[in-house]
């Protein structure tokens, strides 16, 4: 099957296609980032996407999420074609994410980071807003209140006043997952989410991701340095170096494959 | 209504009304002179345009250099309007008003039309509204001014002239501000699409088109009335302080609701992060624009106000020189602050064009040109977030939403709470 390890028993094959990467190439000018990349998500698994610096997993990402266009091939979120869309459109579509490096409103309050992500679902127009109607008040009280419980599933609850940009590294990677959710997401691309943690704060992590999974019924794609952290939480990996997919399967396979081995250590001396 | 308003805003409501009355006594008992008077007005329009401004480049990121240029397009639509009137001639009020509404009306036509479309690209969009709107203005010369012209000289022929001409008046500034908006919404399509320096400097430019088109109204346009480079006179004077302060208050009102809204936030946040908002959902593009064409309305308006209290307009005073005063004016005040912005305009007035021009030496009015640029310097050596950086009276501040079930975060106070002390994720979901 493409676009997936031929040997999964995850028994997620049952369940619904949500996103199908089909042969995407994408060129930077001359430079091919990304070649031939196939990837099949079914609802509610989580995946991870790794490889060494450079391999084009952000560019992946990327993709899916509009930011650049695909060169070459398809992207089908739950059988709508996404390239060329928009990106504000795909995340409203059901694609959520977070980023490499925290990109919070980072002067806005730490509520106010969560409401922004409900704009799409305010249902209330400028004019409502202009007016101060009974629309205005209901939907925003009807906000505030979404806003404030993913808050307090995130522990961030009593920070809500709180200047984004203030908050410790940790929580600022919380508050961008919360964000992200708020988006009502139905698959939910982490972006290096442990960058800069310490083992502490990456334990944390794990739960809070295999909760939110499960909370929102999410599917979750992950690219992540962290070997620990992609191995013990996929179900199954696939794997990029140069911009082509070297490996795919459960994670102690991955862990094993010689050509993974070679990509990330570097070729064994012959002596 | 009244139960809902708290101690502050009571008290910003009452300074507001005492502002109002003590100014309008002045203004009776002939305290204040013509002089002053003026002075006050175009602090007043001025305030209007540096807060259009504040919205466009202090809250939504967006650098523009055109808001004189709308200023402009409201004061000469708006004096053409009362001008063409008070000689009998309705045309300008039918174009101009009417003419907006059917423009808008295209424009929403041709909006719906296009959303069924994907990957329209920008300017497709620009040129099918373009041409809705030239559409719409052409059908309402040919259209609706030979029906609609004796029609309103007959509905409002039935009140008698004060009351008609202040009708009239009313209908002008909203034509004069729907014109600046329609405007906007054209230029601002395809421009914004630009970053934000770039922005900066087609809004330049547009300008400088403006102004020279206002040069040439008699030549290029048909507008002999204007009277291009030699400037538009006999335009009735109809401002008055109610109007001035009518309209600020409308302007500050309106900008705070929609600032307070979740359409504000989401302006708000492309100055923020214009990436990571489109990735949370935001429609970047249309936030901007809905930015800008705000911020432009508000120009129009007070070029509506100016120039039915200056009497007389010169396209000199719309020169790309004279559209710095609004940026000076939100940089100074605090870009995102608009407590800052009033108080700024008004001060900005104040000095430069009241008491520097009176109270310097004879031969000396033009060192004020001097003075003004070193404030400015020493602001960005001293203070560079402004007077009043992010500062706003209760009034304007964004209300804070309470924290959910009462008091469940108040034993600790924000910022005490070291991060260790978080609850794990997982702690909090058992």
């Amino acid at each position: 099957m493409k676009g997936r390890p031929d040997n999964l028993s995850n028994g997620a094959s049952s369940r619904p296609v949500v996103l199908e990467v089909d042969q995407v190439t994408h060129y930077f000018g001359n430079l091919r980032a990304v070649h031939d990349f196939d990837l099949t998500l079914h609802h509610g698994e989580l995946v991870g996407l790794i490889g060494p610096n450079g391999a084009g997993k952000t560019t992946v990402f990327n993709l899916i999420t509009g930011v650049y266009q695909a060169s070459e091939g398809s992207i089908r979120y739950r059988d709508v074609e996404l390239v060329g869309l928009p990106s504000f459109e795909i995340i409203q579509m059901g694609i959520a994410r977070t980023f490499q490096n925290i990109r919070l409103f980072s002067n806005l309050t730490v509520l106010d980071n969560v409401r922004i992500a409900y704009h799409p679902h305010a249902n209330y127009s400028v004019v409502d807003g202009i007016l101060r109607t009974r629309r205005f008040r209901e939907k925003e009280a009807e906000m505030t209140e979404r806003a404030q419980e993913f808050l307090e599933i995130f522990g961030l609850a009593s920070r809500q006043n709180e200047i984004a940009g203030s908050l410790p590294y940790g929580l600022q990677r919380r508050l961008e997952i919360a964000r992200a959710l708020a988006a009502r997401p139905r698959v939910l691309i982490l972006d290096e989410p442990a960058a800069g943690m310490n083992p502490q704060e990456i334990d944390d992590l794990m739960r809070l991701i295999h909760f939110i999974r499960e909370q929102f019924d999410l599917t979750v794609l992950l690219v992540e340095h962290r070997m620990r952290l992609v191995m013990s939480i996929c179900e199954w990996i696939t794997v990029m170096d140069f911009g082509e997919i070297i490996a795919r399967g459960m994670p102690e396979e991955v862990r094993k494959n010689p050509q993974v081995v070679e990509a990330y250590l570097g070729r064994q001396a012959q002596v | 209504m009244l139960a809902r308003l708290r101690k502050p805003h009571i008290v910003t409501i009452m300074g507001a009304l005492l502002v109002f009355i003590v100014v309008q006594a002045l203004l009776s008992f002939g305290v204040l002179s013509t002089f002053w008077r003026g002075i006050i007005f175009w602090g007043a329009a001025i305030t209007m345009v540096a807060l259009g401004l504040n919205l466009i480049y202090g809250f939504n990121g967006q650098f523009s250099l055109g808001q004189y240029g709308f200023y402009a397009i409201g004061a000469y639509a708006a004096a053409d309007v009362t001008y063409r009137w008070t000689r009998a001639d309705p045309s300008a009020l039918v174009v101009v008003l009417f003419g907006s509404i059917v423009a808008v009306l295209f424009n929403i036509g041709v909006a719906k039309l296009m959303s069924r479309f994907y990957r329209v690209n920008v300017m497709a969009h620009f040129t099918f509204y373009t041409l809705a709107t030239i559409l719409a203005f052409a059908l309402t010369v040919i259209l609706l001014v030979p029906v609609l012209g004796p029609v309103m000289t007959g509905v409002l022929g039935i009140f008698p002239t004060a009351v008609s001409n202040q009708i009239v008046f009313f209908l002008a500034l909203l034509g004069g501000a729907a014109l600046a908006g329609l405007a906007s919404f054209l230029f601002g399509i395809p421009v914004l699409e630009l970053g934000s320096d770039y922005f900066g400097i087609a809004t330049l430019g547009f300008t400088i088109i403006v102004k020279v088109l206002l040069d040439n109204t008699d030549t290029i346009l048909p507008f002999p009335e204007m009277k291009g480079a030699r400037g538009m006179i006999g335009i009735p004077m109809w401002t008055t302080w109610p109007w001035v302060f009518g309209s600020l208050v409308l302007v500050v009102l309106v900008m705070r609701n929609l600032l307070h809204s979740t359409t504000g936030r989401a302006i708000v946040s492309v100055r923020e992060d214009e990436r990571a908002a489109e990735l949370v959902g935001i429609d970047v593009a249309s936030s901007k624009v809905l930015a800008f064409v705000i911020g432009s309305v508000f120009a129009g308006l007070a070029g509506g106000i100016r120039a039915h209290d200056l009497a007389f307009l010169h396209p000199q005073s719309f020169n790309f020189i004279q559209s710095f005063n609004p940026l000076i004016i939100v940089v100074l005040g605090g870009l995102g602050s608009m407590t800052g912005t009033v108080f700024t305009g008004f001060l900005w007035i104040f000095l430069l064009e009241g008491l520097l021009r009176l109270y310097l030496p004879a031969g000396f009015e033009t060192w004020r040109f001097v003075v003004y640029p070193l404030v400015l310097l020493l602001m960005m050596l001293l203070r560079p977030e402004g007077l009043m950086g992010r500062y706003e009276i209760p009034f304007l501040r964004q209300r804070l939403p309470a924290l959910l079930g009462g008091d469940s975060g108040a034993d600790k106070a924000p910022g005490e709470v070291p991060s260790g002390d978080i609850p794990p994720a997982g702690e909090v979901i058992a």
